[in-house]
């Protein structure tokens, strides 16, 4: 169930430091959140999602750590209608 | 034997791995405590600014055009004193290879490393310099990673940087993403470790003589395009690499403009938070890296800092959020150019100072950055009221950094204000008297301390006495 072939392009993620490990000068509301890492890259072998997996990164890394995300990709856009922009520009500025 | 990879173990390792990431030794240019021979080490790297040129142009980056904005310079005439209005100049440094100007503070770094035998570059940024250090890698044949701060510990990504990050792919390089905070250096350290590539690091000499050439060639295509020198040339300052080259380019081609830096003031919010991260419009080119770069340049990757921007600058302009957002917008519709976040703040810096200036001054923009999805106005505008930030029109001076953005009504209110430049000098001696009391301060420690804010030894023992 939920297995994922290798050779898949994945996004793994992985916790480099635990809140008690962190740097001593980071502020406090980010001292009590781990240090958390993703990399995407191609899965060496067949694996579950959730579980702990091996990727090929873009620079021929090996990573390991947590298969998070199947066919990661970007969603980001040029955002909801901001009318207060619309109105810029168009006369009445000066 | 397994190495100990805690964040203490390996920030002491911190020396010996950027001596074999970079093949460079920055103790031979150590003269005091805390002076060392800036213009030696520059110098060192070894190429003139003829290589430069010749390099960059190798790899598509430089020689970008330079545009007078005609109309919007008529718009600041029309809410200007009479014979007030300063022409305005931008250099479109979009048209680079990666669409900023940090191509040409990639592309020393990439030529150097592919000249030494690294297989690859690695660069901890989350601005324009990881695209630019892909795409110049990618041009030179070299491996590329890129180590972004992108996300908050819910795992949302500011826009900009997201878009970032997908640029740098587009290149072929791998991004590894990291949740907020000043590990990044920790975790660059042990990727340079683990794999050998060079440092791209942003404030190497290398990285650094890259932006002369812009300064440079500003200067020249001003001569050619008025007959003389411009005035004024506004500079958006984060790290003080942008600031630095190009003024230093600009004295090499002899033109002693005022040299002004601009930032987006971002006062009050913590740059390492994790709830302020997601809570800024503005991910670089802002006081959160402005100012104390500025007071202490030597906070970065490597030991000793090649962009010392305090050496350069003469005037420090501050704008605020919502009057970049303002004038970006402007731009499009008076200008029909769209352009990216970090030219429009030091824009935004211009239009406020062009008010001050006589008609026939000239100043200039020193340049653009592309724009798109995540890094458009709209798209960060938008975000913001995802986050909760109240967005409206009105006086812009009313907006709260991390709760309001207020867009001005009339170009008017593009008022910007401006630093003390004199308490940034005392602060940049309060930080130097940490490293060392100044009753200990060698002769050469002395001098090196005044060039470093653009001050002589009178004034410091002036002002030695008021910190």
């Amino acid at each position: 169930m939920n297995e994922v072939k290798a050779g898949t392009w994945v996004e793994v993620e992985k916790i480099l430091l635990t809140p008690e490990q962190r740097a001593p000068q980071v502020p406090e509301d980010t001292r009590h959140t781990p240090y958390v890492m993703r990399v995407a890259g191609f899965l060496t072998a067949d694996s579950l999602y959730g579980t702990e997996v091996t990727v090929k990164t873009l620079s021929g890394r090996m990573v390991t750590g947590n298969l998070k995300v199947i066919h990661p990709h970007y969603t980001h856009s040029f955002g909801d209608t901001v009318e207060e922009l619309l109105t810029i520009g168009i006369g009445g500025e000066i | 034997m397994t190495r100990d990879n805690s964040y203490q173990a390996v920030m002491a390792r911190k020396n010996e791995i950027m001596k074999s990431s970079m093949g460079l030794d920055y103790e031979t240019y150590r003269q005091g405590e805390l002076a060392f021979d800036y213009e030696r080490m520059m110098n060192d790297c070894g190429f003139t600014l003829e290589d430069i040129i010749r390099i960059q142009s190798e790899t598509k980056v430089g020689n970008t055009p330079m545009f007078e904005l005609h109309n919007l310079t008529a718009a600041v005439r029309k809410i200007s004193a009479p014979g007030k209005g300063a022409r305005i100049f931008v250099k479109d440094e979009a048209a680079n290879a990666s669409g900023s100007f940090k191509a040409r503070r990639a592309s020393i770094s990439a030529y150097v490393a592919a000249q030494k035998g690294y297989k690859g570059v690695i660069a901890a940024t989350s601005g324009n310099y990881g695209a630019a250090v892909a795409s110049q890698a990618a041009q030179r044949g070299l491996k590329c990673i890129i180590v972004q701060e992108v996300f908050d510990s819910k795992g949302i990504g500011q826009p900009e940087i997201v878009e970032k990050g997908r640029k740098c792919e587009a290149f072929g390089a791998e991004v590894i993403k990291l949740s907020v905070g000043p590990e990044l250096f920790y975790y660059l350290l042990l990727t340079l470790e683990e794999t050998g590539f060079f440092n791209a690091s942003l404030y190497t000499p290398f990285g650094i003589k890259g932006v002369e050439s812009l300064g440079y060639e500003l200067a020249n295509q001003i001569r050619s395009m008025t007959g003389k020198d411009p005035d004024a040339v506004m500079i958006t300052h984060a790290g003080g690499g942008n600031l630095t080259g190009t003024a230093r380019g600009m004295l090499a081609a002899g033109c002693n403009a005022q040299v002004i830096a601009c930032s987006v003031d971002l006062s009050g919010l913590h740059m390492a938070s994790d709830r302020d991260f997601n809570r800024k419009s503005f991910t670089t080119g802002h006081t959160g890296f402005g100012v104390p770069f500025a007071t202490w340049p030597d906070r970065t990757d490597v030991p000793r800092n090649a962009a010392r921007s305090m050496r350069y600058m003469d005037d420090y302009i501050l704008v605020n959020q919502g009057e970049v957002f303002y004038v970006t917008e402007l731009l499009a519709k008076l200008e029909g150019i769209e352009r990216g976040p970090a030219g429009n703040t030091s824009l935004t810096g211009a239009v406020s100072l062009a008010r001050e200036m006589d008609a026939d001054k000239i100043i200039v923009v020193q340049e653009t950055e592309y724009t798109g999805a995540g890094k458009h106005h709209n798209s960060q505008l938008s975000f913001a009221q995802k986050m909760g930030i109240e967005v409206r029109r009105g006086n812009p001076e009313e907006g709260v950094n991390g709760k309001s953005i207020v867009i001005p009504e009339r170009l008017a209110q593009v008022k910007g204000h401006r630093q003390d430049m004199e308490k940034l000098r005392l602060s940049y001696l309060k930080n130097a008297a940490k490293q060392l009391d100044p009753a200990k301060w060698s002769d050469i420690d002395r001098a090196f301390v005044a060039a470093d804010v653009k001050k002589d030894l009178k004034w410091l023992d002036q002002a030695l006495k008021q910190i």
